[in-house]
């Protein structure tokens, strides 16, 4: 890749396997810091898996066998001495549907925080600047700050989601994965959403997995086609869906198969 | 109507609609007679107990000791010893269970190792009674030297009831949606953390009624018990709370019931009917209580 900004996320020749099933052969990929990279293709492609990896909780689904590398913000996710706690922290991720755990809105919010904090050093004090700040930073704030302790599953879809994007911001994660994240939404959430990517693009790395062609081209900047396990194209959005260098990235955009 | 047009109404019922219409009303009776068969008995067999038993029932009988032979009197050393036996079981059983269920359904691996332990989990759940009463004798009676005691009965009802219970939580645990899971590991939670954090609450109430559903099934038994610790007749203090000791022998509703059933001859007409009633309606009334306790939980967790 070319141009300025370094890249937040790459992979070198990473393979891998469920069982025997080689789920991604040979993905060689930079993704860049800062900005946002959707991963498209058809189903079963290995977009999810890919995106799994960059946080290692593959590990917790199967049996599965990596080889090569990954490197996430300049450290070897392999190294022995990785804290798979650490990384997760820095490198959280949301889902296709909204998973707010059955708690309230601020248990939510502040979950990540009492994971990782001795109960002694939570303030009552610290805990309310931390939601109130992660909740602005999503949007929910006006909406939802005399409704925190009202049960988070009870909130729109659309609400639902950010607040699973709020919940990983008290940690400062560095880069947010998203595995399809409107797919559960309509319209309105999903514009919500793509909005709330907009705003938090720059701070934060994003990698969205979506279906959605038409949300990948509108929503990214960079995009990465893969099929069977496969890269097959990774390039500036405009330049992917406008110019495609690969014949089969063009049949898929154009519709032909998917 | 000219003999090219249709000669029949359009969506008008044809036989063959009209059969598969019937056969469907048919299935309809027949399950819904079998849901009342099912029902009917239970109800018939409580009102014949109650009917029979009624001359014995009251306050006395269940406090009283049993007299002239068993011939007359109360029940209170066999109710407190099923007391006994179901709690201490319970007590040595539930925590292994469940935690042996949550390493199962949240930590193993799926190799031959814990394939193996889940085997055996279900086969466990499957052996006779009697078989555990025979393994109960043998380990705990003679092997363990725990003697013809109340601990060697618990400890052969716990061995009883583990797997079922086992079987139970793991169902409990495999009910919390997977995406609450998902949530925690996304940001940095241990596996630990996240059973403690999110699977555990949500799913306490099944443990919970999992377990208490083994108070029936250990308050009826009769042969493990009868093997490794009850007895016909131990004279306690009435009214006595803790009248046993861990290595005494007991009485037990179960038991007795039996005793009293076949073993006696002149028995007081009601009494055998009134045991069962203390019998069914002590597991029922822990039923409604873990009833009871599930629909409080339930309503605090609504996802």
């Amino acid at each position: 890749m070319s141009g300025p900004g370094e890249l937040s996320i790459i992979t070198r020749g990473l393979n891998l396997y469920y069982g025997a099933f080689q789920a991604l052969s040979d993905i060689s990929v930079g993704i860049r810091r800062g900005l946002i990279t959707s991963m498209i293709g058809p189903s079963g492609c290995g977009k999810t898996t890919l995106l799994r990896c960059f946080n290692r909780v593959n590990e917790r689904y199967d049996y599965v066998r990596t080889t090569g590398e990954i490197i996430v913000l300049g450290r070897n996710i392999y190294d022995p001495d990785v804290s798979l706690i650490e990384l997760r922290k820095s490198v959280g991720m949301v889902f296709q549907r909204p998973n707010p755990l059955p708690v309230s809105v601020y248990e939510n919010v502040v979950f990540g925080l009492r994971i990782h904090s001795d109960r002694s050093a939570l303030k009552r004090a610290d805990l309310d600047v931390a939601v109130e700040k992660a909740l602005t930073e999503v949007g929910l704030w006006k909406d939802l700050r005399d409704r925190l302790k009202v049960k988070a599953t009870t909130l729109q879809l659309e609400q639902q989601q950010k607040l699973c994007i709020a919940r990983l911001l008290p940690l400062k994660p560095e880069v947010i994965l998203m595995d399809e994240p409107c797919s559960a939404l309509d319209v309105e959430g999903t514009r919500g959403i793509e909005e709330l990517m907009f705003e938090l693009k720059g701070r934060y790395t994003i990698v969205i997995v979506t279906h959605n062609m038409a949300q990948a081209r509108r929503a990214s900047d960079e995009s990465i086609f893969m099929l069977m396990g496969k890269l097959v194209e990774h390039a500036p959005t405009e330049d992917l869906f406008l110019n495609p260098k690969n014949p089969k990235t063009l049949e898929y955009i154009e519709g032909r198969y998917g | 109507m000219a003999s090219t047009g249709p000669t029949t109404q359009r969506f008008a019922r044809t036989a063959q609609a009209a059969r598969s219409e019937r056969a469907q009303k048919v299935a309809k009776w027949v399950f819904g007679a079998m849901a009342l068969a099912m029902v009917a008995p239970l109800i018939g067999i409580v009102t014949y107990l109650l009917y029979r038993a009624w001359p014995s029932l009251g306050w006395e009988f269940l406090v009283d000791l049993p007299r002239k032979g068993m011939r007359e009197g109360g029940i209170w050393p066999a109710f407190v010893g099923t007391l006994y036996l179901v709690t201490i079981s319970l007590a040595v059983a539930a925590p292994i269970g469940v935690l042996a269920a949550i390493y199962l359904n949240e930590y193993a691996r799926d190799n031959w190792f814990n394939r193996l332990i889940n085997l055996a989990v279900i086969n466990l759940a499957g052996v006779p009674s009697i078989v555990h009463a025979l393994f109960g004798l043998g380990a705990f009676v003679y092997a363990a030297q725990f003697g013809f005691s109340i601990l060697s009965a618990s400890l052969t009802l716990a061995i009883m009831t583990l797997p079922v219970i086992i079987a139970s939580t793991r169902e409990a645990l495999a009910s919390v949606p997977r995406a609450f899971r998902e949530a925690c590991w996304n940001v940095g939670a241990t596996r630990w953390q996240t059973i403690r954090a999110v699977v555990l609450p949500n799913s306490i109430s099944g443990i919970l009624t999992g377990i208490i559903l083994q108070v029936s099934r250990a308050a009826g038994e009769t042969a493990p018990i009868m093997f490794t610790g009850a007895v016909f007749y131990k004279a306690v203090q009435r009214g006595d709370l803790f009248p046993y000791r861990l290595g005494d022998q007991c009485m037990a509703l179960s038991m007795h019931l039996y005793t009293v059933s076949t073993q006696v001859p002149n028995v007081k007409e009601s009494i055998p009917y009134a045991t069962a009633i203390v019998l069914l309606g002590s597991v029922l009334l822990v039923n409604a209580t873990a009833i009871a306790a599930r629909v409080f939980m339930r309503r605090r967790k609504r996802w």
